[in-house]
């Protein structure tokens, strides 16, 4: 550790603000140049011929990987940093005692914001409860903190567009608000394991983020970019590599016959496979650009992929927990039917 | 002798702060002792309500991240 003078603390900001700048000037400038620099490479450098199938994969590539991973890391930073400002605790203070209606929309919200991870969902399902947070309420947030996230947003906006990236946000959220209402209007609270009543709540101990000075928020969101853009770029890579072969080669409608909108059962299909499959957003983005390339339907894929990150096997396991079986069964089948509904809903619109 | 607690249900980032606060008290030369507690009803105990947590001669000092290897050493000492 080197030693510290006085003067020290300053110098090092004026040098981390020095080195911020010249990364979002040199991150803006690579991204301004992606079009060009992937052309040159093609057509120049490889001296790949232009209309060429090959050529027309190999251009699409270098442009849209770098430009996905360019995105991916300023927002994974950027969210990054938001989340030291949304802590758990913070989270639960905001939505304890709050009215069932008003309470499942900011839940739904709070859970895109709040650093999750699905193996504390236990802890926090039982500090949320106990802290007086309504069950529909905490299934608000339990539904769309993992389908609703920056990573799932950055790849659909940076491989089919912001139409489709704000359809995913805006019915992510319903979903979470609309199943979360219903599940408190159910009354299921005596499914609830006893335990979870017995433990006396969680006063937060240890979380209190609100004193954290900047330099730490910045490492969070460093760490952040670290630990998950190191974590998906294979699965962004590979669903490049699907979309480019399909760019160049098209094999047109091939999906059409089974997953198109025609077929109406392809809907329910989609949800049933999708559900005990567990992948992270990334992991299921090469399957999403293959299957929407191939002629797809654009609602049974987003149901696919929101059930596959959604609802899983794992989750089910861990809530089973604090959880009795039926209400883990209520709570699989009403956000199911949600997905489902947004799977047609999409169908019936595009 | 200090006692160290890793509250964690065994996810990656429980390894994680285990390893982070192993090496933080070598670094600081103490005597100390490190175990993890997995039991969910146990971590409960604790009121944290975000896993990993660490806890020190029985108080939680942290909850919900891996701080680095300097913080740790703060959060010990």
């Amino acid at each position: 550790m080197p030693s510290q003078t006085p003067a020290a603390p300053r110098r090092t900001l004026l040098w981390r603000i020095t080195i911020g700048a010249l990364l979002a000037a040199g991150w803006a400038l690579l991204y301004q140049w992606l079009s060009f620099t992937a052309k040159w490479l093609t057509y120049d450098l490889l001296g790949m011929q232009p209309d060429g199938r090959l050529a027309s994969a190999v251009e699409f590539f270098l442009f849209e990987a770098p430009k996905v991973l360019l995105l991916l890391v300023l927002v994974v930073f950027g969210v990054g940093v938001i989340r030291t400002f949304f802590t758990p605790e913070r989270t639960r203070r905001l939505l304890a005692g709050r009215r069932e209606s008003a309470g499942n929309v900011l839940a739904a919200l709070l859970g895109v914001v709040t650093p999750f991870c699905s193996c504390s969902a236990v802890p926090l399902f039982i500090g949320f409860v106990t802290a007086g947070v309504p069950l529909g309420v905490t299934f608000s947030f339990l539904i769309s903190a993992p389908m609703v996230n920056e990573v799932a947003l950055v790849l659909l906006f940076g491989l089919f567009g912001w139409k489709v990236a704000m359809l995913y946000l805006g019915t992510g959220l319903a979903v979470a608000i609309v199943a979360g209402w219903t599940l408190g209007r159910l009354r299921l609270e005596k499914h609830v394991e006893p335990w979870v009543y017995e433990t006396g709540g969680s006063d937060g101990a240890g979380g209190s983020a609100g004193g954290l000075p900047w330099n730490e928020r910045l490492r969070a969101g460093f760490t952040a970019v670290r630990e998950i853009v190191g974590r998906v770029w294979p699965f962004v890579l590979i669903g490049i590599a699907v979309g480019a072969g399909i760019h160049g080669y098209v094999p047109e409608n091939f999906m059409a016959s089974i997953m198109g909108r025609e077929a109406w059962w392809s809907v329910p299909l989609a949800v049933l496979i999708g559900v005990p499959m567990y992948s992270n957003a990334a992991g299921i983005i090469p399957v999403v650009q293959a299957l929407l390339g191939k002629g797809a339907a654009l609602g049974t894929v987003l149901a696919f992929m929101m059930s596959v990150i959604g609802l899983s096997l794992p989750e089910a396991i861990i809530l089973r927990q604090v959880l009795k079986p039926r209400l883990i069964a209520t709570f699989f089948g009403v956000v199911a039917s949600g997905i489902l509904l947004v799977g047609y809903l999409f169908n019936l619109v595009f | 002798m200090k006692k160290l607690q890793i509250l964690g249900t065994g996810c990656a980032k429980c390894q994680k702060l285990a390893a982070v606060a192993d090496e933080a008290a070598r670094a600081l030369g103490l005597p100390y002792e490190l175990t993890k507690v997995t039991d969910l009803k146990q971590i409960m105990s604790f009121k944290v309500m975000s896993t990993p947590a660490l806890v020190v001669d029985g108080q939680v000092k942290l909850s919900g991240r891996v701080p680095t290897v300097e913080e740790a050493k703060q959060l010990l000492g």
